[in-house]
């Protein structure tokens, strides 16, 4: 629980890692992947405010107590889900998989869900670890790397028919929160691996579904906006809005956030700091604190207001994970949060 | 043939390279400080190397970059000679060995790709357009131009500056009419907007202009720390 001036805020984490990413970790021969993967996401740490980067060796690998430390009891955080990410072509636990990450859930009871994964390129034998994943971690999610690279294959699409099946298993056992991260490497190499037109096909065909597009779709956050003002189960995770641009390049960050709230809407917004990219407690004092500048540049943006804040920073995600929020810090208003209808076309948004 | 002295040619070569874009952000890759070394000998030789914000920038990209820098500098009257070598890329060993050898996408990666680049490309260059004509619409409207005056002006009328040449740059490769009378803001099929469209296109078109400067932002942000340059923010250019 946060409070400022008075307000209370919940907080809901919708994007976290406990990943493992130190050299005993890498894969002999993907040396270099695994250490460009992680020296990349150190490079996106050096967007925050200084004082809170780390070294590169602690960022390989942190502990446990670092995370109850930099996200429970300085982070502010009420609840988190973690995302995992395998990536296990390069890191030889994985990056950060369902096992690695679950096994915090004991160490902080009550306070964290792990969401699993599935590629479809798994086939037969992936639909049954989801399953098992299922029945063991009770997962309400499942974070899905469409550039994930498995032997020769550099990554896949929503659309491509192995993924039907996948999609439908969701459905049938009630795993309804998608989150897709998209990635530079796809097959085939000369289309667009960021394009997010995938999403919204399956977006549509499984409206029982919730679709959580990772960093907004970033970099092709305008393909995003003008899928989800149209999709009314599509949603943005705002980890890289938030971690990216709200210290290093606040104009964009007020730009950015202008779009959203006019494309997308504060129903629809979700934080996550993508810890330990970013550590929670400089994102989310910042958010609370952040009002639209009263500046012409950014006249015709909706503004946001506490409840809009209380909906992004922690009511949304804890609706859809259906996680129970104290009456202190639900809605003043009595207003729903993540509310579907919120999804209509916005006036002159064709 | 005479050789151009050094200088000279040193000159001509970072001119040259002020012309090659990055295809995704549609900036000059000497802008954006992708260019790390550029040397010039005296027998017209030139060795670049190009550098980017991260090991796993999307290969297709980071390839047209370096073909385009390649040819751009072989076009410079006096250059007997161009070596472009992509640095702490993932792909930089396939990148670099097919553009020594005159190879072509496909040839950096077998089996990897199903066309050229140029479908890409051409994506590209239409968000490109789009979103510099929105921010020239924007300019104009905060001028106190109307969307009637707008909707009225025409090639001719485009501002000096970047934007203005870099549309009708980006039409003519678009195979847009680009000519002195033609339309000075058009829809991707090339046709006219009229004033009364003009308000809901701007609202689509301006999210294009935030999408392209804001990757551009946290490209020149991640090369910055990753590079150690000075890093601040900036109006895109």
């Amino acid at each position: 629980m946060y409070e400022k001036d008075g307000e209370k805020y919940f907080v809901f984490d919708s994007h976290l890692h406990f990943w493992d990413a130190s050299p005993a970790n890498w894969i002999p021969g993907q040396e270099q992947y695994a250490k460009g993967w992680i020296e990349c996401f150190h490079a996106y740490m050096g967007l925050a405010p200084p004082e809170t980067h780390w070294t590169l060796e602690h960022f390989q690998k942190y502990s446990v107590d670092d995370f109850g430390h930099d996200v429970f009891e300085n982070g502010h955080v009420d609840h988190a889900v973690f995302q995992s990410t395998y990536l296990k072509d390069w890191y030889i636990t994985g990056f950060n998989d369902i096992e690695h990450n679950a096994a915090l859930l004991s160490e902080f009871p009550g306070k964290l869900l792990v969401n699993g994964r599935w590629d479809p390129r798994d086939g037969e034998a992936g639909l049954q670890q989801l399953e098992a994943d299922h029945a063991k971690y009770g997962i309400q999610g499942v974070k899905l790397y469409t550039a994930e690279w498995k032997g020769a294959s550099r990554g896949w699409k929503l659309t491509d028919p192995e993924a039907v099946p996948f999609l439908e298993k969701c459905d049938e056992l009630g795993i309804r929160n998608i989150h897709v991260h998209k990635g530079p490497t796809i097959w085939p190499l000369d289309k667009d691996a960021f394009d997010v037109s995938d999403i919204d096909h399956v977006a549509t065909d499984f409206p029982n579904l919730n679709f959580i597009v990772e960093h907004v779709g970033l970099p092709r956050i305008e393909d995003f906006c003008f899928m989800a003002t149209q999709e009314p189960n599509v949603y943005a995770g705002l980890a890289v809005v938030i971690g990216g641009l709200m210290h290093a390049r606040p104009r964009f960050f007020n730009k950015v956030m202008g779009e959203l709230l006019f494309w997308v809407g504060e129903d629809k917004m979700l934080f996550g700091s993508d810890y330990a990219i970013w550590e929670p407690q400089w994102e989310v004092e910042g958010f609370i604190d952040w009002e639209m500048p009263d500046d012409p540049e950014f006249s015709d943006y909706p503004r946001l207001d506490t409840n809009g804040k209380k909906k992004i920073i922690g009511l949304n995600a804890a609706k859809l994970y259906g996680v129970e929020v104290p009456a202190e810090l639900q809605l003043a208003n009595g207003g729903e949060p993540a509310a579907r209808d919120d999804a209509q076309l916005v006036e002159g948004a064709t | 043939m005479t050789a151009v002295p050094r200088q000279t040619l040193e000159d001509h070569v970072l001119t040259a390279l002020g012309t090659v874009y990055d295809p995704e952000l549609d900036q000059p890759i000497s802008a954006l400080g992708f260019v790390g070394e550029c040397a010039v000998s005296g027998g017209g030789e030139v060795a670049v190397r190009l550098r980017l914000p991260t090991p796993q920038c999307a290969p297709n990209f980071a390839y047209l970059m370096a073909a385009d820098t390649q040819a751009a500098v072989l076009a410079v009257p006096g250059v007997t000679r161009a070596s472009v070598v992509l640095e702490d890329h993932y792909t930089g060993a396939e990148i670099n060995a097919a553009l020594a050898r005159g190879g072509n996408f496909d040839d950096a990666f077998p089996g990897e790709t199903t066309g050229s680049l140029d479908a890409l490309r051409e994506l590209f260059r239409r968000k490109a357009l789009v979103a510099r004509q929105a921010r020239l619409c924007q300019g104009l409207l905060a001028e106190g131009a109307t969307p009637e005056d707008i909707a009225g002006m025409h090639v001719a009328d485009l501002p000096e500056g970047v934007d203005g040449p870099r549309c009708r740059e980006l039409r003519r490769m678009l195979g847009l009419p680009h000519g002195a009378g033609d339309a000075m803001l058009v829809a991707g099929d090339g046709s006219r907007l009229s004033a009364e469209e003009l308000p809901r296109w701007l609202r689509r078109a301006r999210l294009m202009t935030l999408s392209l400067e804001a990757n551009g932002e946290i490209c020149r942000s991640l090369l910055a720390v990753r590079y150690g340059c000075s890093d601040h923010e900036e109006v895109a250019a």
